[in-house]
Order: C-alpha cells, then sequence, then structure tokens
C-alpha cells in the first residue's frame, strides 16, 4: 500500500490511471477509512488531493460558484456568500455525520460514495449543480445526477478525477430548501429526504422547480413530474398535497434496517411538502 | 509496505514518526507515540470518543491517516491543561461531575474546547447539537451540558 | 468480628456532600488508564475469528496457512480450550461462548483466534483461516424459536420446570413460575379487566469501551490479566478454571473501566487471550472492535409478553398475571425468572401469578443490563396499569398510590417488604410540578413506576492509615461511576476525618479478598459496609495505640470525630490525640495501623422508582422527541448525591434509547444488520432534555448508613413512561419496543383507517 499527496491533479491523474491495483482517492476520507476499517476496501494506491492547488477553496466567479472537491463540509456552512445564495445546498453539507466528521467530509466525497442516502446529493441535484472531471483524457463537466449510477458504483472512469462542483449564479426571487428523516436529532442516516429549488416570477409564482428525493430509489430522484405539479403555483395547500402524492409515488425504496417502504414513500410526500414550503418562502413567496 | 515518515506539532511540540499507510492518526497517537487519551469507541467516526483538533478543526482520529498529519497542528486532551492548570472545562467537568465511567471524557472536553473557542456563548441548544458527535452512555448528557454552560460563564468572564 | 449493620440514624458530615472524586483528574486529563491503554514490552496483537452464519456445524478448522504467514506466533482453536469444567453446565456454556466447539451458535461466535505481531499480520492470518461450516437452519425471534418447528439450537435441551420432563428437547430451557392467591378467583371480581401482548426487541448495553485485556502467561504457570471489567476477582476465578491456571498465581487488575452496565461481568476474549498468550509464550493485547462488541458481546434479552390485570371499580386490583419470554441467546439463562419476579413487585397483590420461559435463539449469549429483565417486564405491565386506570376512569398516579406495595406487604415474588419507597415516590411524583405543567398540541405524559432487588454479596475491605496520617482504602468492587468518591466519604465519614485525607483505590486480586462482581447495585452499598466496618477495626486499633500512648486502660479512650478522647474525670488532663497524631507515632506503638473486614453483605434494600416524560409526537412522520423528563427514586442514602443524580440521569437516557430506537436488527439470513454506532442508535446529546432528578432517602434498615443501591432502578420505568406518553399524545397504544418512528407512524395509519 502506498500513500503518495500530488501537488498537481495531472499528477494525480497520473498515478490513479497508472495504478496496477485497486486505487482510492482521499479527500475527507471519512467514508474510505471507515471502509479500509471494515475491511471492504483495500487500496494499493491512496491518493490523497487535498495538496492540490485550488481544490481547497470555494471560488466566487461571474457565472456563479465553484467548490473545490477537496472543501470540507464545514467550511461550506462558513462562506457567508454560498449560503446567501444556497441555503439547501449548504444545510444539507451540513448535516453529514458530526462536527467532526463536518470538518473533514466533502460534498464530493458525498457524491462520489454513491449512496442513495447520501445527504447533499438531493440538494445539489434539485440546485442543477455540476461536476468538473478532470481525467486522463482531459476535463469534462456534467449534471451531478450523472455521477452515481447506483449504490456505491459511479460513472467515473479509470484515472478520472472530480475536481469541484459548480453552482449557478442565483436568479432573484429564487430558493432551496433541503430535509432529510432520520430517528434521531443527530448522526443518522437519512431513512428518506428531500431537497427542492423554486424560481419565481415578481408575483411569487413558481418558474422553475427541480425536486429531488433522497434514500428512495438506488439512486437520488429528480422527479421531473413533480417539479410541474408545482410550476405555476403560488405552492397552495391543493399544490402541496398533490407534490407530497407525485413524490410518494415517484418512490422505489426498499424495506432494510432503517425503514420501511411504506414508511420512505409516506414520509418523501410529507418532506417534500416542508421543503417545497421552506425553499418557497427562502424564494421570497408568502 | 513502506513507511510513511511524517512531521508534525503536536501539543506545540514537533514530533516526527513513521508510519503505516494505512495506519490512522489514533493509531499513532495510541500505539507509537503514547497519547492514550484519545479512545477507539468504534474507528467510524460515530462516538467521537477519539476526538482531537487539526488545524483548528475538530475531527475524528479515526477518520485521519497519520500520513496525513505532515506539517500539521494537532491538539490532544494531553495538551488541554497549561501545566498544573487545569483547563475551566476540566474544572467543570470535575466539579459537576460530568463524567462516571469517563472513557468519552477526553473526547467531550476537546468537542466543547472547539465549540466555546467558536461560539463563546451557546445556547443549550447550541452545546447540544455541538456536542451530539460525542457519544456517553453513562450521563444522559444533563451534567456534561451543565459543565459546558458553566465554564462558558467562567472563560468568558475571565476574557473580560 | 462483630459488625453491627443495622441502620443507626445517625447525622452526617462528609456523607451527603459532594466532592470531587478521587480519579477526576486522571479522567479529564487523559491519563487514566481504561482496558486497552496498557501494554507489556512483547506483546502480540491479538484477533479473533468470528462465524458469519447464525447456526451452522463446524466440521474442520484448517490452520495451517494462518500458521505459516510470517509475523503469526499463535493460532488456536476450541481444541486449544481443552473442556476443563467438570460437568459445571455453566462454565460450559461460558467456555463454548469463548471458542465454539462444535456449533457457531450466531453471528459473531469465535471459531479460531490468532496472535501476531502486528494488527495487520493479525487480520491476514485470520483470512487465511479455513473453516467448512455445515449451514443448519436457524432462528432468532423468541415466538418462532419456541414453536415446535423451529430449528433446534442444543438438543440436550429438555425444559426444566414442567411437572414432567418432556420427551423431546425444545429450545425452551426452563418454565418457571411465581405469586401467590387465585387469579382466577381474583378477574371473577374485577370489574374491569385489561389483557394485551407486548413485544421488546433485544439491545446492547452500549459502553463506549470495547472489551480490551492484556494476557500474559508465564511458562511457571503464573500469570497477569490487565482488563476492563466490572468484576475482575470472577474473572480470575472463570480464566483460571477455564485454563487450568491456580488463582492465585493469576493475578488480575481492572483497568479503568469505560462502561458495562452487566456487560462486563462475563468472560469473552479474555480466556482466548490467555491462551493465545499460552501457546504463543508471549503477553497478547486483545480489543474488540465495535463490530464484534454488537455482534459477539452481551446483549439483553428480546422478550414477548402477555398480561392480564383486572380491577374492580373503586380502583383495586384483584387478580394480575403475565406470561413472559425472554431469549438467552443459545445457552442456557434464567431472565424470564428474573422477569417474572420483579413484573409485578410495585404492587399489593392478593392473587398474582407469573410464568416465566427461557427461549434459547441463535443471537449473542444474553448478558446483563441494568436492572436485566425487569424494564420489558415492567414496560408491559405498566403499560397495562395505564389502560387499566384509563378504563375505570381513574388518575394513574391515584390508581397506583391505591394498589402500591408497602412495608409488610408480600411481594409477588415471595418476601415480605420492610420499609420501600414506591408509595413516597408516587405521593411524590403526585406532587411534582412536572405533573401540572401544560402540554401543547402532539405533545403527551406518561409515568411508571419501576422496581429493582439490588445486591449485595461477597466483599473485602483494606483501611490503611499512613504514617501523615493519610488513609487509603483499598477495595475491591471495580468503580464504574464514582464508587471511589462515595466510599471514600464513608470511610471519612467513619473516622472523623476529611474527605480530602483519604483515598480510595481498587486493589488488584492478588491483594486483597475475593469480592463479588459491581452488578446489582451493589458496589456502593456492599463496600460501604465493608468500609465502615474497616474502619470501625482501624478506630479499634487507633484506640489502642492511644491508650498506649497515654498509658491508660484502651476502655477509657472513645472515638469522636476524628480524635481519641480519654474519657472519665481522672483523665481531665489528657486533651485529644488527632488520628494524625496516632498515626505519627504507630512506628513505636505497634507498627502500622489499619483495619480489614470481610463480610457478606445481606439486606441491600429494594429499590422503587416512578418517572414522568413528556413526549412530543410528529403525526405526520411518526417522529418522537423527549420534551421534559423527571425520575423520583429512593436512594436509601445518597452518599454523593451528585453521582445518585448521575445514575438516576443515566438510566433513565438508557431507557429512553431503549423506548424509542435501539434495537438489534437481524436479516433473513440470521446475521446482525446493525453492529454499529451508526444503525445502533444510541440517544445523542441534542436527543434528550435536562433530566430532573429528585432523590428520597427511606432509610435502609439493614445498612449504618440506610444505603440502598441506586445504579439500575432507573431504567426500568422509562419503556413504560415513553409508552404511556405516546398513548396520550396520539391516543394509540404502542406494544412494541422500541417506537421507532416507523412504528409508530404505522400505528398512527392503522388508527386513522379504524
Amino acid at each position: 500500500m502506498r500513500y503518495i499527496r500530488p501537488q498537481s491533479m495531472e499528477d494525480a491523474v497520473g498515478l490513479l490511471a497508472g495504478a496496477a491495483g485497486p486505487a482510492a482517492i482521499l479527500a475527507g476520507g471519512s467514508d474510505l477509512l471507515v471502509r479500509m476499517k471494515g475491511g471492504f476496501v483495500e487500496p494499493e494506491l491512496i491518493v490523497d488531493i487535498k495538496a492540490i492547488d485550488g481544490l481547497s477553496e470555494i471560488r466566487e466567479t461571474a457565472d456563479g460558484f465553484s467548490i473545490g472537491a477537496a472543501v470540507p463540509c464545514a467550511v461550506l456552512g462558513e462562506h457567508a456568500a454560498l449560503k446567501k445564495a444556497w441555503p439547501g445546498v449548504v444545510e444539507a453539507a451540513k448535516l453529514i455525520g458530526s462536527k467532526q466528521v463536518q470538518g473533514r467530509c466533502t460534498i464530493v466525497g458525498n457524491l462520489c460514495n454513491a449512496s442513495p442516502a447520501a445527504d447533499s446529493v438531493p440538494a445539489l441535484v434539485a440546485a442543477g449543480a455540476r461536476a468538473v472531471i478532470a481525467g486522463p483524457s482531459g476535463k469534462r463537466t456534467i449534471p451531478v445526477e450523472a455521477v452515481p449510477t447506483g449504490p456505491g458504483r459511479t460513472s467515473l472512469a479509470k484515472g478520472e478525477i472530480i475536481e469541484a462542483i459548480l453552482l449557478d449564479k442565483r436568479a432573484p426571487h429564487a430558493g432551496d430548501a433541503y430535509q432529510r428523516f432520520i430517528p434521531r436529532t443527530e448522526m443518522d442516516i437519512a431513512v428518506v429526504s428531500a431537497g427542492v429549488n423554486l424560481t419565481l416570477d415578481d408575483a411569487g409564482v413558481i418558474k422553475s422547480a427541480r425536486v429531488a428525493v433522497g434514500a428512495a430509489a438506488p439512486t437520488v430522484l429528480l422527479v421531473e413530474e413533480a417539479a410541474q405539479v408545482l410550476i405555476g403555483s403560488k405552492l397552495d395547500e391543493a399544490t402541496l398535497e398533490r407534490l407530497a402524492k407525485v413524490c410518494a409515488g415517484a418512490c422505489r425504496p426498499i424495506d432494510d434496517k432503517r425503514g420501511t417502504i411504506e414508511f420512505r414513500r409516506k414520509v418523501a410526500g410529507v418532506l417534500a411538502k416542508r421543503v417545497a414550503a421552506t425553499a418557497y418562502e427562502r424564494a421570497g413567496g408568502k | 509496505m513502506a513507511g510513511v515518515a511524517v512531521s508534525t506539532t503536536i501539543n506545540g511540540d514537533h514530533v516526527e514518526y513513521l508510519c503505516q499507510p494505512d495506519e490512522t492518526l489514533l493509531d499513532v497517537l495510541r500505539d507509537r507515540l503514547g497519547l492514550t487519551g484519545a479512545k477507539e469507541g468504534c474507528g467510524t467516526g460515530d462516538c467521537g470518543a477519539c476526538s482531537v483538533i487539526v488545524d483548528d478543526r475538530l475531527v475524528c482520529s479515526c477518520l485521519v491517516l497519520g500520513a496525513e498529519a505532515e506539517g500539521r497542528q494537532i491538539e490532544t486532551i494531553e495538551g488541554m491543561a497549561h501545566g498544573d492548570q487545569l483547563h475551566p472545562l476540566q474544572q467543570k467537568f470535575l466539579e459537576h461531575a460530568a463524567l462516571q465511567c469517563g472513557i468519552c471524557t477526553p473526547g467531550f472536553l476537546i468537542a466543547a474546547k472547539d465549540l466555546l473557542a467558536k461560539n463563546p456563548d451557546p445556547t443549550e441548544e447550541e452545546i447540544r447539537f455541538g456536542l451530539a458527535g460525542n457519544l456517553c452512555r453513562c450521563t444522559g448528557y444533563d451534567k456534561i451540558v451543565r459543565a459546558v454552560q458553566d465554564a462558558a460563564n467562567v472563560m468568558k468572564e475571565g476574557s473580560r | 468480628m462483630n459488625f453491627d449493620p443495622r441502620y443507626s440514624g445517625r447525622s452526617f458530615s462528609s456523607v451527603g456532600t459532594r466532592p470531587i472524586r478521587p480519579d477526576g483528574v486522571d479522567k479529564v486529563t487523559g491519563r487514566a488508564r481504561y482496558g486497552a491503554d496498557f501494554n507489556m514490552a512483547g506483546q502480540l496483537v491479538g484477533r479473533v475469528l468470528r462465524s458469519p452464519h447464525a447456526h451452522a456445524v463446524i466440521r474442520k478448522i484448517d490452520t495451517s496457512k494462518a500458521e505459516k504467514l510470517a509475523g503469526v506466533k499463535a493460532v488456536i482453536t476450541a481444541a486449544d480450550l481443552p473442556d476443563l469444567t467438570d460437568g459445571d453446565a455453566a462454565m460450559y456454556d461460558i467456555l463454548d461462548n469463548c471458542m465454539a466447539r462444535k456449533k457457531a451458535l450466531y453471528d459473531g461466535h469465535a471459531v479460531a483466534a490468532v496472535a501476531a505481531i502486528d494488527a495487520r499480520t493479525a487480520r491476514q492470518a485470520l483470512k487465511l483461516i479455513e473453516v467448512d461450516y455445515e449451514v443448519l437452519p436457524h432462528v432468532t425471534d423468541v415466538d418462532e424459536a419456541m414453536k415446535h418447528s423451529a430449528p433446534l439450537i442444543n438438543d440436550a435441551i429438555f425444559t426444566e420446570g414442567l411437572e414432567e420432563k418432556p420427551v423431546k428437547p425444545s429450545n425452551v430451557y426452563k418454565r418457571t413460575q411465581y405469586g401467590h392467591g387465585d387469579v382466577h378467583q381474583g378477574f371473577a371480581e374485577a370489574d374491569m379487566i385489561v389483557e394485551r401482548s407486548f413485544k421488546t426487541e433485544q439491545t446492547h448495553q452500549g459502553y463506549i469501551e470495547p472489551h480490551a485485556c492484556v494476557a500474559s502467561v508465564n511458562p511457571d504457570g503464573t500469570a497477569d490479566l490487565w482488563v476492563c471489567t466490572q468484576g475482575h476477582f470472577v474473572y480470575r476465578q472463570h480464566c483460571a478454571q477455564l485454563l487450568g491456571l491456580e488463582a492465585s498465581k493469576l493475578r488480575v487488575t481492572s483497568s479503568e473501566i469505560g462502561g458495562g452496565f452487566g456487560g462486563k461481568t462475563h468472560v469473552w476474549a479474555e480466556p482466548v487471550a490467555l491462551a493465545l498468550s499460552r501457546k504463543a509464550g508471549r503477553p497478547v493485547k486483545l480489543v474488540m472492535t465495535r463490530d464484534e462488541v454488537f455482534r459477539a458481546s452481551g446483549p439483553t434479552s428480546a422478550t414477548s409478553i402477555d398480561v392480564k390485570i383486572g380491577a374492580r371499580n373503586d380502583g383495586t386490583i384483584t387478580a394480575a398475571e403475565a406470561t413472559l419470554r425472554y431469549s438467552c441467546g443459545p445457552y442456557a439463562g434464567m431472565w424470564a425468572e428474573i422477569g417474572a419476579m420483579t413484573a409485578f413487585a410495585c404492587y399489593k397483590l392478593e392473587n398474582v401469578k407469573t410464568v416465566g420461559y427461557e427461549v434459547l435463539v441463535n443471537r449473542p449469549k444474553t448478558a446483563a443490563y441494568r436492572a436485566p429483565s425487569a424494564p420489558m417486564a415492567a414496560f408491559a405491565v405498566e403499560s397495562a396499569v395505564d389502560e387499566l386506570a384509563k378504563d375505570i376512569g381513574m388518575d394513574p398516579v391515584d390508581f397506583r398510590i391505591k394498589n402500591a406495595a408497602q412495608e409488610g406487604t408480600r411481594a409477588s415474588y415471595g418476601p415480605v417488604y420492610g420499609p420501600i419507597g414506591i408509595g413516597p415516590t408516587l405521593e411524590a411524583v403526585k406532587n411534582h410540578p412536572h405533573m401540572k405543567a401544560p402540554l401543547k398540541q402532539n405533545q403527551g405524559r406518561g409515568m411508571a413506576c419501576g422496581f429493582w432487588f439490588n445486591f449485595g454479596g461477597q466483599t473485602c475491605t483494606d483501611l490503611n492509615i499512613g504514617m501523615d496520617g493519610s488513609v487509603s482504602l483499598a477495595v475491591g468492587t471495580v468503580d464504574v461511576g464514582g464508587s471511589r468518591a462515595s466510599l471514600s466519604l464513608v470511610a471519612a465519614e467513619e473516622l472523623g476525618i476529611d474527605y480530602s485525607q483519604v483515598k480510595a483505590v481498587v486493589a488488584d486480586t492478588s491483594s486483597l479478598g475475593y469480592n463479588d462482581m459491581t452488578d446489582g447495585s451493589r458496589g456502593t452499598f456492599s463496600s460501604s459496609m465493608a468500609t465502615i466496618s474497616a474502619a470501625r477495626n482501624a478506630i479499634k486499633v487507633l484506640r489502642e495505640r492511644a491508650a498506649q500512648m497515654w498509658d491508660i486502660p484502651v476502655d477509657d479512650v472513645v472515638w469522636e470525630k476524628g480524635h481519641a478522647v480519654a474519657k472519665g474525670e481522672k483523665h481531665g488532663n489528657l486533651g485529644k490525640l488527632s488520628l494524625k497524631e496516632i498515626a505519627a507515632q504507630s512506628g513505636k506503638t505497634g507498627g502500622p495501623i489499619a483495619g480489614h473486614s470481610e463480610l457478606v453483605a445481606d439486606g441491600a434494600g429494594v429499590s422503587f422508582a416512578t418517572h414522568i416524560c413528556d413526549i412530543e409526537v410528529d403525526p405526520e412522520t411518526g417522529s418522537t422527541r423527549v420534551i421534559r423528563y423527571t425520575v423520583v427514586q429512593d436512594a436509601g442514602k445518597a452518599v454523593h448525591p451528585t453521582y445518585v443524580e448521575g445514575q438516576y440521569q443515566g438510566g433513565a437516557a438508557q431507557g429512553i434509547g431503549w423506548a424509542l430506537n435501539e434495537e438489534y436488527i437481524y436479516g433473513k439470513d440470521g446475521r446482525l444488520q446493525n453492529p454499529g454506532f451508526l444503525d445502533y442508535r444510541i440517544p445523542v446529546c441534542s436527543d434528550l432534555p435536562m433530566i430532573d432528578t429528585q432523590i428520597l432517602e427511606i432509610p435502609n434498615p439493614n445498612h449504618p448508613y440506610g444505603v440502598r443501591g441506586v445504579g439500575e432502578t432507573s431504567i426500568v420505568p422509562p419503556l413504560a413512561a415513553i409508552a404511556n406518553a405516546v398513548s396520550n399524545a396520539v391516543g394509540v397504544r404502542m406494544t412494541h419496543i422500541p417506537m421507532s418512528p416507523p412504528r409508530i407512524l404505522a400505528a398512527l395509519e392503522a388508527e386513522r383507517e379504524g
């Protein structure tokens, strides 16, 4: 086993692409080290990407925000402009693990761990976030929902690294929100979760919407039909009820140690309603 | 497996060690450096008993590789008191009996220190959520929360 | 030694104060050494290979590849732990649980172990051990295991306690029965009867410190064991017996213990570590992972309980009956029996009958967990009692007061009570401001009572007075939560000196006579009795030395407030001699001054508690939140009230976790699905409110200071108190613990659909 801390993305990509055995990318390590401890992975090579220039920064650009792959989630919560523009994304990122885990974990790691229950992913999907991927054949940018392909699986090819997550600059009258259901108040994995991102017109009518549901299918669900329910409404009671029904209907959950099929369906709808209300309020709707 | 040479700072002291690439910082602290104040309750970041501060960030040392400590500043429970002068949190934990078995205590003290450094005047709710990453099975947390509240008051007065 | 343990009604100067514990500074500075914090020169790392199957015959174990791996110093299987139990069935079960002999009986059952130069090598070695299993059908559910069609776990088990020995073996080890009167007659007299069935899932003690030990066996048969345990003397006995060592040659040192709650009363890894050390010829450190702690160390029973209680319209209970089925893991146990004894212990009943069934399942061997077996029985009984009170239109507190046991009541499990605290805790609850505080929407208030026996037992203590007048107290009961502070207070009280002059330590097995474990809430009760006895013996010596210094008869010397005082007119000029002054002269007056005590602490007063809690339920998600919680419990006499409060709060918190979220979840394959703190959900800091406590002091007549055990009772009422609160909040009676959100939501949906 080797531990290497490359200084450049080229070196990192080269190391990963050239690895003879299983290789792992280390940023926060809050998933990787747990899996190593449990004996589920035994990488031959660990590539620590934290020394690579720019990967530990949040940059505010003309187009929005670029969040480096090695930025711990705690830092997202300390970035005033990001928090103001994308409160739903930040609150989702801040729900991962404990304070201790917050100091290490990253949204890119959360995405690449490819758990259907990942907290930051429904919020990122709702936000329309994109992933910038560096690889042996150059860079590409894809929507975040295209990264996980199933539990524990991603679309990344050998040698590829996500270097940043991009979030758009915020239009006026926009807001997002995220909530998950956990049995305790902290330290749990989402039993089911929902993220909603809304843009309103000047009159408070929803003109665009994205709704994502987590822990209810092998990957996070982007529920198009739910967005259609919301668009054109001012989030009245009937719309919320339809939203709940559509989100519950879109779920393809399983029974497991964290919850039942019935519970996940029902609560997905409840959360979608609550989250939509928060997002609407954040967007300035009343 | 080749060892990784690490040069770091622990509780203000320059420290050098060799560790295996997959060895956690917790294992290095406990098994190589004899700093057994940080405890392994789970090894998966779920209990907080191994909490340390790395470059002003509270982390579980079981979720950090020893190799990653290169060039960092690390604070552990062993560095919390100044000589024979206990930190106000340590003193208040004693006075309030905020420990029974004491296995979680080093982790709680480090987490509480980090909490008060970032929020010197926390509400009860902020303390409870701030310490949610540290499990205690003995106390029901009541006396821990009170000790942190009391220490916060003492520290505020001390800084006036 | 004619020690008089009776309560004397004295006043106190040290007992009842709240000083800082003697081991405190070590614990806040990280210096205290727990099980895994000790190392020996040349020490190896031990690791255990565990069965992935819930039930399987072990056909063959091939360790040859592991033995050949560089750095591996010993590999052991059951063959290295030959059966020396000589017909002692309970010890055989312990042996088999430490290392499976013929069959693996649960997911996590140890089948082999290695000692290697480092953890990595040990892990690799485990992978090289080849075990040939014949997988058998398994059963993990307590009700399923009782069916005739269930897979048989042990074909030598023929249910005991039946009128006729059964012809076929089964998974029911034993039937027991308690009670008196005629329940049929009693139910016939009832105006209202409540009858319900309840289930509780299996929980773990959840101590934060995994089991850990360092074992060192020498070629001459001497050995050392450093271990986190609740009872190092018992560990010595068990390890010595299983390893064929002489008990006196095995020195066991109890480390600081990072929580036990009953879970560190049984040996698991320790005999394995000793066997590895014996084979390797080097010290071996063996530390369980969290996964191993959950899969292989002591959970409590899962239960299935039927309760039937009848009452007249005036609120008098006329009959009470319960059938209790408790899982024991794959070995015999007495868990249902304890449940059957405790179930109705709070009440004065003319007609009562309880029947317990000990049920074998393919789960880890059940171990004690804080008032073991009582919380589940109390959940069932106190839920039914609440429902019955409601049905006859009585306030639940008044209903309980009317039926509460009192001094002279014959307990449902046999004995006649002395002075007890159930009535007073109920009266205190009735008058508590918590009972009158307003509730908001979706909030409900519940209350419930709990009982625990408390134990006493064998205890040995040494009290040594240094030449500087300081006192060291060596006790043999492991300090699990502050008992060194309370015992120092007791020594100071009895000697009449300041607390700061006393330092209590826990002595190793070679330095003190045998002590039973710290279990049954006996630590402070028993060791304080032995400490008082030792102090009185030391005072006798101090009086003799003072008499010698004064050259007067010892009968003229009395001990008052830490001083020898010569009594009588003729000694009027002698002044007083302090303990310190007498100690300073001890070298010239006969040598060291000490008091010793060995006794069986009898008469541990029974303990009662009543809890109140407010719960808020989110009717859309089934999510619950504990809004307010109050514990009222009898302590007899609170030696160190802060630590007594801590016991009350800690027990309540564990009960809350059990009531709401904690449970062992097994898959269809019989494997534990949640062996970690992420999915075995113990309460975190933000889950709980402050936990208010009220200490009542109804002196135990059998202890000089009136002390009763306080450690366990507080976990007994919460399951029922919370179930009653949930029922009052949303109108559904929850009969399955834990009341996790999916269970509550399903119950609410069923109610809505009517």
